[in-house]
């Protein structure tokens, strides 16, 4: 390889990197455009967002906590993907990671941290496959759209919370005081997620959602699993001619990606401050609109799940920071959530300038590869090739 | 039980259905159009929920519940020719562009509410036209002819649907588009135009869906659609693209929840296991996927954009 081929790859690169923050600039651009319009002070605005976020100690710590769930959901998201499986089912599969892991806390007595706290994730692991097999079945062996299934799952994840919460698992307390707010009684002390750096909120989340990242792209890239769930997203067809068995593989890639929004709803549960599991009746009550937030930081972070951990800190950063804008400017929160749509948009939309960069990239020294229908290229990580496989 | 099975019951019952049916049936009739010609657009209920906030708005301020249904339709047409720029010009990926048209219109609408409105005021709703003579058969008369001017435009929609789909050449070039786009394209038929023109379309009668719901139930709050926008994009699958089918299954989703809402009324559900009663249409869905998705086929081309020569 020349010294000039490097440099034009790592230009391209470089640019290819640069069109989703562009987008992320355009979104906050519009975003300052109708904090005018709402008539808060732009500067202001972002100023406060950028402090809360940011700014401090606390502010990061905020930030953390809130980037561990959109992290899990982000890297089940990047191996959907990959496998061209479109999963919008992250809030019903976190809700269902979440109540499997309450169910299992409370059925078992009080036990020591180091049996209790693998028996809840894994139970949250557990939920989430469960929710997430279910339309990748659906989809692999009656043709089932995921997209449509896992939304209707998301409503019946909600219903079944609502009615668990209100109903079996609610606190007695509730009851006898006659309050009956849906929640559990406060779950016992061996299933706390431990606490880290002296400080009394910190947990080990975060550092469990950046192991889960780094295992999914030792899955992605490093194992013949991971080999298969990429071909058979980049080509179905010859992937089965490769004799991979492309429906299986489509239930394994939603399953696991159910998976980690299953474990993303335990450590919501387990790491809260309350360390209950609470709702208010709807879905974002309890994932605080994770399910959908996550799939925002997987397209920022490129489909790579290495990539969705500083991205997800972005976004987590950016809805800790709307809240303290709404508090300086008196601007709803729920612009971060109209201005994350305008970021997935903005990145979806760019994506083709995006792949055109990365295959300027790839012709220098192979032929370039098929992208996935969804469009996103293998070139992000280490080639396939490197697995000496020839399908 | 015996509360229900009166006969002054259960037409109230199926009226109310046929009346929750209709911001169902605006969409999904607008979604069939677009998804005829290839275009999967997820965006409906981030569009509903936009068109809901415009159409409550404009009725809150000036009591014109038609200058509501028009701000709707503006919201829609704009929103429609967004995200035709988008899924046709940009050639994004509509699966996920249109969870973005969503998650906006999902804030901005809350957005919009928490800041202009604050609290859920209550507005006027749709007049209710009895039609002469109609209006008096009992129960027919009850149940298709005792509605506001809006429910009789989305039913009457549906034959215009039909007649643009099937016999006009409009229609049969969406269908070609659809199945087909390169051969189409040899033919000489402009696969964008007529593709951003079923986009608008959808977009269109998604904010008319949205306005609809919001002066039908004569209210905002946060979340309006409760994910309606998503369950009308289903039932086009569960009517196989075809504008009857897609009314059958609006309307079997507008009895299933008038149903529930008045077996809650009534009391029959005890209220610790409504939630039961409210998974329902979303499970009926699946299953409704999953035989259509045995027997009938998609648009060949839908959610594939289209470009020449590549």
């Amino acid at each position: 390889m020349t010294s000039a081929v490097t440099k034009r790859r790592t230009q391209s690169r470089y640019l290819a990197f640069l069109i989703p923050v562009a987008a992320v600039v355009a979104a906050l651009l519009i975003g300052a455009i109708m904090l005018v319009a709402l008539g808060a002070n732009p500067l202001e605005g972002f100023r406060e967002l950028i402090k809360g976020a940011f700014g401090s100690k606390d502010a990061l710590i905020s930030t953390a906590l809130k980037a561990t769930p959109l992290l899990f959901v982000g890297v089940g998201i990047t191996i959907a993907f990959r496998a061209n499986v479109i999963n919008i089912g992250g809030e019903g599969q976190m809700v269902a990671g979440a109540l499997l892991a309450t169910i299992t806390a409370l059925s078992l007595p009080d036990l020591p941290a180091w049996i209790m706290l693998p028996a809840v994730l894994i139970a949250g692991l557990a939920g989430g496959a469960l929710w997430g097999a279910v339309p990748g079945a659906l989809k692999a062996y009656f043709g089932v759209n995921e997209i449509l299934s896992t939304i209707m799952l998301n409503v019946v994840a909600v219903q079944l919370m609502n009615y668990l919460l209100r109903g079996p698992l609610i606190d007695p307390g509730e009851i006898e005081r006659g309050t009956r707010i849906p929640q559990t009684e406060r779950l016992q002390g061996g299933a706390d997620l431990p606490l880290l750096f002296g400080d009394g909120r910190f947990h080990i989340g975060p550092l469990v959602a950046i192991l889960a990242a780094v295992a999914a792209y030792v899955l992605l890239w490093r194992t013949p699993l991971g080999y298969r769930l990429r071909a058979v997203g980049l080509n179905p067809d010859a992937s089965k001619y490769a004799g991979i068995p492309v429906k299986r593989t489509i239930v394994l890639a939603l399953t696991f990606s159910g998976a980690m929004a299953g474990l993303a709803g335990a450590v919501l549960v387990f790491g809260s401050e309350s360390h209950r599991m609470v709702t208010d009746g709807s879905t974002a009550g309890f994932t605080g609109s994770a399910g959908f937030n996550g799939i925002v930081a997987a397209l920022f972070g490129g489909l790579h799940p290495i990539w969705t951990i500083p991205a997800s800190f972005l976004f987590g950063g950016l809805l800790v920071g709307g809240n303290a804008m709404q508090r300086a400017v008196q601007v709803p929160s729920a612009l971060i959530l109209a201005l994350n749509g305008l970021v997935v948009v903005f990145v979806v939309a760019t994506d083709r300038y995006r792949k055109r960069m990365l295959a300027r990239d790839v012709r220098v020294d192979a032929p370039e590869p098929l992208a996935p229908a969804f469009g996103w290229r293998p070139t992000d990580g280490p080639a396939p090739s490197g697995e000496g496989d020839t399908s | 039980m015996s509360d229900f099975f009166t006969t002054a019951v259960l037409v109230a019952t199926a009226a109310s259905g046929v009346r929750l049916a209709v911001p169902l049936l605006f969409a999904s009739l607008g979604e069939t159009f677009g998804q005829r010609s290839g275009v999967l657009n997820l965006g409906v209920d981030g569009v509903m929920l936009l068109g809901a906030f415009g159409g409550y708005y404009a009725v809150l301020k000036t009591g014109n519940v038609w200058l509501g249904l028009l701000i709707g339709i503006v919201v829609g047409l704009l929103l429609g020719v967004v995200s035709a720029v988008i899924s046709v010009t940009l050639r994004a990926e509509q699966g996920i562009s249109g969870i973005g048209i969503y998650l906006f219109g999902l804030g901005m609408s809350d957005l919009l509410f928490q800041k202009l409105v604050g609290t859920p005021l209550p507005i006027t709703k749709f007049p209710k036209l009895n039609i002469p003579r109609l209006s008096d058969i009992p129960v027919i008369g009850e149940l298709l002819f005792q509605h506001s001017i809006v429910v009789y435009l989305a039913f009457l929609a549906v034959p215009v649907g039909m007649y643009i789909i099937n016999k006009t050449t409009f229609g049969m070039n969406i269908r070609a588009v659809g199945e087909n786009p390169e051969a189409a394209d040899s033919l000489g038929v402009s696969v964008s135009r007529i593709r951003y023109a079923t986009v608008i379309i959808g977009g269109t009668l998604a904010g008319v869906a949205g306005a609809s719901l919001a002066i039908d139930l004569g209210i905002f709050q946060q979340n309006l659609t409760n994910a309606q926008g998503f369950i009308a994009i289903a039932l086009v699958y569960f009517g196989a693209w075809r504008p009857v089918g897609v009314m059958l299954g609006s309307l079997l989703y507008g009895f299933v929840n008038a149903i529930v809402l008045q077996l809650k009324t009534l009391a029959i559900i005890p209220p610790d296991q409504s939630n039961f009663a409210a998974m329902a249409p979303a499970i009926i869905t699946i299953l409704a996927l999953v035989i259509v998705a045995r027997r009938f086929k998609a648009p060949a081309a839908l959610t594939k954009p289209y470009s020449r020569g590549e």
